[in-house]
């Protein structure tokens, strides 16, 4: 299943749609970094709140994509993790350190909005 | 209220989430609560990857257990892959949680109440993980 992403401004918005496998988040992070180039985007929101589990490998993808990402000059922020999922990555031992998360959608685009004032 | 066995194949990272979500129905049709039912999820997760990773193909079978007094799901990996030379250094912890390297073993263990493996070089994996119903 592809993860479409939405191009709001300087932003892109991917949201997941429900649990991806492996190769679709390989394939997001490929679509997100082009993406992120062709509109010389400033920032990137990943709304995951329909992923139903948090594993290692999902977490080091989205880490994967914020390094790429910033190393690109954008900001990336990781909204809508459940609190169950967020639980059972702490158990796992799993972080997303280094990467600005907000509890939803709306809190990641304020964030931006707020970073973006004081940066111009 | 009877839940049998589920067998799934793990042949590709497809069958990982395939796993996982069969898990989760089975956690929930045993009355584990959803938060619980995640943290059996994200185990059957790391487990299957390690099959794809590891020995390419093999199986994950997810069974209800209903002792005297409680209920419980069992998820047993198999795979006749090349097996853990060093089970000791596989289950320690820090071992794994970068994620590029390791098993995610130690994670799994903290997910579950109970945790056993059997590994020979050559010989394949068999990690068996048994949760309780609060």
């Amino acid at each position: 299943m592809e993860v479409p992403i939405l191009k709001q401004g300087a932003v892109l918005i991917a949201t997941f749609q429900a649990a991806l496998s492996d190769a679709d988040l390989n394939q997001l992070r490929m679509g997100l970094v082009q993406q992120v180039v062709k509109f010389r985007s400033r920032a990137v929101i990943v709304d995951v709140t329909a992923m139903d589990v948090m594993d290692s490998f999902a977490s080091r993808t989205l880490r994967e994509i914020a390094h790429m990402i910033r190393l690109r000059g954008a900001e990336t922020v990781i909204v809508g993790i459940q609190p169950e999922v967020a639980f059972a990555m702490v158990q796992l031992g799993l972080t997303l350190e280094g990467v600005a998360t907000a509890l939803d959608l709306e809190e990641g685009l304020a964030y931006l909005n707020e970073k973006f004032k004081t940066t111009s | 209220m009877s839940v049998g066995e589920i067998r799934v194949a793990i042949n590709s990272d497809q069958d990982i989430v395939s796993a996982r979500q069969k898990g989760r129905a089975m956690a929930s049709e045993l009355g584990f609560s959803s938060g619980d039912a995640t943290l059996i999820a994200t185990a059957i997760s790391e487990l299957a990857r390690n099959i794809v990773s590891y020995a390419r193909k093999g199986q994950i079978t997810l069974k209800g257990v209903h002792g005297s007094s409680r209920v419980g799901i069992v998820v047993i990996a198999s795979d006749d892959g090349p097996g853990i030379l060093d089970i000791r250094q596989a289950l320690r912890d820090g071992f794994s949680t970068s994620g590029s390297l390791g098993l995610g073993l130690p994670g799994v263990r903290r997910l579950m109440d109970e945790f056993e493996i059997d590994s020979q070089p050559g010989r394949g994996t068999i990690v068996a993980v048994k949760k309780w119903r609060q």
